[in-house]
């Protein structure tokens, strides 16, 4: 174990992974950049949030491959390279970008399999960065789970921390589906103990980060910290909560949280995304559906508003669910004021 | 073709601006004041000036990530571009939108824009709106070597071309798209290619305000005369990384410093006007030493000018809702 960041702990799935299979394929804009520039160096960028630092070097340009700014043709080549036996890796610089490649992402990948009669498969992984926190404006910080997570045929995941980002990532790798592996943007340098060596973290299932007795917090992504934040505050009042790290978000993981709702009977859910179509409505619909005859009061969700990401730093504080925000919450949940 | 005395200097205004409005920037990036992302435009005014000296408020542009150039070429007012860029309630787009997504579409100006190729798709839009009206406005799109490679450019230009649109797609080819050498990712003469699309294709040297000026007007006569689209292409350089704290390991070490030497728009200009006669060296003094009060002042209201609340935060989503 070495305290890593989320950035070397991507960096390290993709070395393990690519000298594991030589199938294994980077693909994106500028993932090692510098191709054509001028001072001649060939890992100039290494990905604009450089978590595809060296693998040039190791790998050349066959396996890690610099491309045109053409998100569209970028999954395209991915899915097709897929289809014929590789296992693509492909990043979107944003998740925002996805707009560009939609076509590719929802009409093709994700139904290869099920269209083409189960004999074709699309072991494709497309990595973004997602979500808020650096004022990049509505173009560039928004955080798309649940748009893909619609889409049947698609995985999706939202790793919370270094560890489950490497082990999550070599799962992606080795799985025979296509995966949307979003990466918030905020956590690439927050650290956590990691493996050295390599190993897979399953895809699936949502993780217990603290157990209570009072509500159940559901919540991914860099909402994970906010709310440990918000329960350790309530934990000095004497209220506890079970807080379930989702981690994925195609599927959800609907036992863990059905099962510690049974003993809490609050739910409160925290979503950095907009509310509408979401997956904290999903959430309290599975609630609602299954776990109702535990639920001692309303669900609550804590979401950004039904707003574009505002540029401003005084807006974007405001649109971002926050530790404040969700502790309010919770209180209100357990003490109904 | 000839210009007026008055017309040179108001150019030269304009290019001045826009240098000086970018250099303090990227100093006041580094105060950590200014957030987001920063994508400057210093190096490539001749472009923006050359074109937009053409047009009137009831012409359109669409632009592109580093659009503070474009902006200010097509009238949109500095001062509140620099409130914007401060994220201040007062600024142009209510701090809603930043650097990345200065709009004004009073001015003609329908946004920076976030999405590399977002912009040509919209602009044939604004030229169906144009020939609808039929009164002699076109839209202009502006797009780097990147944009040239995404599939939405290639069908706004065919688009343009299947409804023979007054729509010129202008081309600044900066020597870089993001980290990548445009050398690398456009893969084949990127104006034989645009005429493949049924395009004539005028080039300028992006460098030279007079270059690129003439290529307009005769871009512009084209489109004028009814006779479709065309594209107009300009190299220049970028003082500046892809973004602001962009480390620029791509680039060699004295790469900027000799086009700034060497090739500078600004420089050109001046000598090229001064040299002619046309214009007094002390002329030009002037409006340097004004634009630089000018800017400073702006940098200071925008300190001062007030934060937006809540209510900015959730209006204008929609109409009515």
């Amino acid at each position: 174990m070495t305290v890593k960041t989320m950035r070397e702990a991507l960096n390290e799935a993709l070395f393990q992974e690519m000298r594991r299979d030589p199938g294994v394929i980077v693909i994106g804009e500028d993932v090692s950049g510098g191709a054509g520039g001028s001072s001649g160096s060939r890992d100039a960028a290494g990905g604009i949030f450089g978590v595809t630092k060296g693998l040039m070097g190791e790998f050349g340009d066959k396996r890690v491959i610099d491309t045109p700014i053409s998100e569209s043709a970028i999954i395209g080549l991915a899915n097709g390279a897929a289809l014929a036996g590789m296992r693509p890796v492909a990043e979107l610089m944003f998740a925002d970008f996805v707009g560009v490649a939609m076509d590719q992402i929802y009409n093709q990948m994700a139904k290869f399999r099920y269209m083409f009669g189960g004999k074709a498969k699309a072991p494709i992984v497309v990595r973004m960065s997602m979500g808020a926190g650096m004022n990049a404006a509505a173009q560039h910080s928004q955080t798309i789970y649940s748009m893909l997570s619609a889409v049947p045929g698609l995985k999706v995941v939202v790793p919370s921390n270094p560890a489950d980002a490497k082990g999550m990532l070599a799962a992606a790798i080795r799985d025979d589906d296509p995966v949307i592996f979003l990466e918030h943007k905020a956590l690439y340098s927050s650290k956590g103990e990691v493996p050295d060596d390599e190993y897979v973290a399953p895809l699936h299932g949502a993780s217990l980060v603290q157990s209570g007795k009072d509500a159940t917090v559901v919540t991914l992504g860099r909402m994970v910290s906010f709310a440990a934040k918000a329960a350790a505050k309530l934990a000095g009042d004497g209220i506890t909560v079970d807080l379930i790290d989702l981690r994925s978000t195609s599927p959800i993981d609907e036992e863990m949280i059905l099962e510690s709702l049974s003993l809490t009977g609050r739910l409160v859910v925290v979503d950095e995304s907009n509310p509408v179509c979401s997956i904290a409505s999903e959430i309290a619909a599975i609630a609602a559906e299954k776990g109702l005859a535990s639920l001692r009061t309303p669900v609550v969700r804590v979401t950004a508003p039904h707003t574009p990401v505002p540029f401003a730093r005084e807006l974007e504080r405001m649109y971002v669910p926050g530790p404040d925000r969700i502790e309010a919450a919770i209180r209100k949940a357990v003490k109904g004021e | 073709m000839q210009q007026s005395r008055t017309d040179i200097l108001k150019a030269y205004r304009q290019m001045r601006m826009i240098r000086e409005f970018e250099e303090r920037l990227h100093i006041e990036n580094r105060s950590g004041e200014i957030a987001g992302f920063t994508h400057l435009y210093a190096g490539q005014e001749a472009i923006a000036v050359g074109i937009c000296e053409h047009l009137t408020d009831r012409d359109y542009i669409s632009s592109t990530h580093r659009g503070h150039g474009h902006c200010i070429a097509k009238g949109c007012d500095p001062r509140l571009m620099m409130h914007e860029i401060y994220g201040r309630a007062d600024g142009l787009c209510k701090g809603r939108g930043g650097s990345m997504h200065i709009a004004d579409i009073d001015k003609g100006m329908l946004g920076a824009n976030g999405i590399v190729g977002g912009g040509p798709p919209i602009a044939v839009g604004a030229a169906l709106a144009c020939q609808a009206r039929g009164d002699g406005s076109v839209a202009v799109s502006f797009g780097g070597g990147g944009s040239s490679n995404q599939g939405t450019v290639f069908e706004a230009m065919n688009m343009a071309v299947v409804l023979k649109l007054p729509k010129i797609f202008v081309f600044e080819l900066n020597g870089y798209s993001e980290h990548t050498g445009e050398g690398y990712g456009i893969g084949s003469d990127l104006a034989g290619r645009t005429r493949g699309f049924g395009l004539p294709v005028f080039e300028a040297d992006g460098f030279d305000y007079f270059s690129v000026h003439q290529a307009m007007a005769d871009a512009l006569e084209h489109v004028r005369a009814g006779k479709g689209p065309c594209a107009l292409i300009a190299e220049a350089t970028r003082y500046f990384g892809h973004f602001e704290g962009d480390p620029q390991n791509y680039r060699a070490k004295d790469e900027v410093k000799t086009l700034r030497e060497t090739q500078d728009a600004l420089l050109r200009f001046r000598r090229k006007v001064t040299e002619a006669k046309l214009i007094e060296a002390a002329e030009l003094d002037a409006i340097d030493a004004e634009i630089a009060a000018f800017i400073e002042d702006c940098v200071a209201s925008a300190r001062k000018a007030p934060a937006p609340g809540v209510e900015i935060m959730l209006s204008d989503v929609y109409a009515d809702y």
